[in-house]
């Protein structure tokens, strides 16, 4: 019998505190998503001349482990004019969030600031390939994460910025 | 659960009764087969069918090099992702022969104590479901939901954190995590309290559970098993303090034992160990010191040729990593020995001569993680 009483005092303690528990859909009860969180990849945008970071070296590509993204390079026109110290930029990038394990191995290895661990995960899509997702619309999730966080680069000798 | 005649077997001879359990059972904790041969309410005899979660990671590491190695051994044990990166790690670092600088080894311990807390309370709370107890999982899975929030904000990730590196980790911790472990340690101290009082020693769960799927330590260590369930059989083996890895022989800390091998002890046991990763985590916060939290790798790493065979102590036992390489940045081969696996050969021993409503208590009392199992 002492056992069993032992464990309703329990339950009868727990009846009083408050509820751990959160209303998920109701945006304004949501819990708060730590400043690490790892959402999933986006590519960031350069405003100090207008331009992606990323210059499509490919190596994220190739040290992704479930081989989810592929880009392309071209010259960069702004580096013509002088305006970009990037020679190369990226002119077409695509992740399929669908397959990428949010690893974040792709932020690590890259050179160039140019990819980021973005606080998206709700991406719910109706088709099956829905989230295959293009060089706007990473852009777009970067620039939205850019600027919930104040997000700052960390290799600014990279940056693209020619100095005067 | 279906029931079916079946033409004798030769094990079982004249018992024409087979019982199927699974693979879409919702108390094998994922997909698994259990056969149970009965007669009258007796198990006869019962045989395991593994291998309906394989996934290859094992060939699939061949095809990996080292650092992308490390997101799929967050995926063996999907309960304990940290122990399993930190199994795979140690590894390469023995092959390698790497000095893991101090803070790295103590931020190691702190999250692998605390995934085994988060495990551990995993393994409470579905146990009290599998005994028919529904207010235990909500009280396990609220101490572990505090443990991920925290992993969340150390490392990025609630379960496949991918966190360790050869070398180190991936991140020194935040600014205010001294802070929320002091928080966290509290509210889990209380916690397991709590649960402890909750379940432990309700009598409904004493009569289900004492007595029920009894090993002895020499069955037990016979059949390789290992981890809480083997120490539930009164052998005090625990590789952190038998053959110590990283820091733990700096620890001071207890293992507990049980005396019966019943699905009390291994069940108990498992509480009293969630009690003394706490104290190890105590003590490893009070040393953390400031420095560097990477030793000096290159980022495509490349171990020398040889082999290697490492073994941690996850949340479900003595894990094992041995690894081929052949100079290259990928490994030749890579084998896991995995906890789960061994102790479910166990099974068989545990549930001869049960009654077959038992099987499920004696199954969820193993605490195996079909992820592993299947590899
Ligand atoms: S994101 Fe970084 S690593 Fe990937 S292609 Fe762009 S610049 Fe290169
Ligand atoms: S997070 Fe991992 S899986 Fe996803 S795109 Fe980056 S490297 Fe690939």
């Amino acid at each position: 019998m002492i056992g069993s009483i032992k464990g309703l005092g329990v339950t009868l303690k727990t009846a009083l505190r408050k509820p751990v528990t959160a209303q998920y859909p109701a945006p304004d009860k949501r819990l708060e998503i730590d400043e690490r969180y790892m959402g999933f990849p986006a590519l960031l945008w350069d405003d100090t001349v207008a331009e992606p970071y990323c210059t499509g070296c490919m190596v994220c590509i190739r040290e992704c482990p479930t081989q989810c993204m592929s880009a392309k390079m071209k010259d960069n026109p702004l580096h013509a004019d002088g305006k970009s110290r990037r020679r190369k930029i990226v002119e077409e990038f695509e992740i399929n969030l669908g397959r990428c394990i949010v690893c974040g191995i792709c932020v690590d290895v890259c050179n160039f600031d140019a990819i980021e661990m973005s606080h998206e995960h709700e991406l719910g899509k109706y088709a099956r390939n829905g989230n295959r997702v293009d060089l706007p619309e990473l852009l777009d999730m970067g620039k939205q994460f850019q600027q919930e966080t104040g997000w700052k680069p960390t290799q600014a000798k990279n940056i693209g910025r020619v100095e005067k | 659960m279906i029931t079916t005649t079946q033409t004798p077997t030769q094990q079982a001879d004249a018992i024409d009764l087979m019982v199927n359990m699974g693979p879409q059972h919702p108390s094998t904790h994922g997909v698994f087969r259990l056969v149970i041969w009965v007669d009258g309410e007796r198990i006869v005899k019962a045989e395991p069918h593994v291998g309906y979660l394989h996934r290859g990671s094992e060939k699939l590491c061949e095809g990996e090099n080292y650092g992308q190695v490390i997101t799929l051994f967050d995926r063996l044990d999907y309960v304990a992702n940290l122990n399993g990166e930190l199994g795979f790690c140690l590894a390469v670092e023995k092959l390698m022969g790497l000095e893991i600088p101090e803070r790295a080894e103590r931020i190691r311990v702190i999250l692998c104590e605390l995934n085994r807390i988060a495990s551990h309370m995993l393994f409470y709370g579905v146990y009290g479901l599998d005994i028919g107890a529904m207010t235990p999982v909500l009280y396990g899975f609220r101490e572990r939901e505090r443990v991920q929030a925290l992993f969340e904000a150390v490392t990025g990730a609630r379960m496949m954190h991918n966190y360790i590196r050869v070398g180190g980790v991936k991140e020194d911790l935040p600014d205010d995590f001294g802070k929320r472990m002091t928080t966290l340690t509290d509210q889990l101290g209380r916690g397991i309290e709590e649960c402890d009082a909750l379940l432990s020693d309700n009598e409904m769960f004493l009569e289900r559970t004492k007595g029920v799927g009894v090993i002895g330590p020499a069955d037990a260590i016979d059949y390789g098993v290992s981890g809480p369930s083997l120490r539930a059989s009164g052998v005090a083996e625990d590789v952190r303090v038998s053959e110590p890895y990283g820091i733990y022989d700096m620890f001071d800390f207890g293992v507990p034992i049980g005396a019966n091998g019943d699905c009390w002890d291994r069940y108990y046991v498992r509480v009293e160990e969630m009690r003394q990763s706490l104290k190890i985590i105590d003590q490893a916060m009070r040393q953390l010191e400031p420095g560097p939290i990477m030793a000096k790798v290159r980022r495509l790493l490349r171990p020398p040729k040889g082999e290697v065979y490492a073994r941690t102590e996850s949340p479900r036992g003595d894990l094992g990593v041995f690894i081929v390489s052949d100079g290259t940045d990928k490994p030749y081969r890579v084998k896991v020995r995995a906890p789960s696996f061994a102790n479910l050969q166990a099974l068989q021993h545990m549930l001869r001569d049960a009654y077959i409503a038992d099987a499920v208590i004696i199954l969820g009392s193993i605490d195996i993680v079909l992820g592993e199992v299947d590899r």
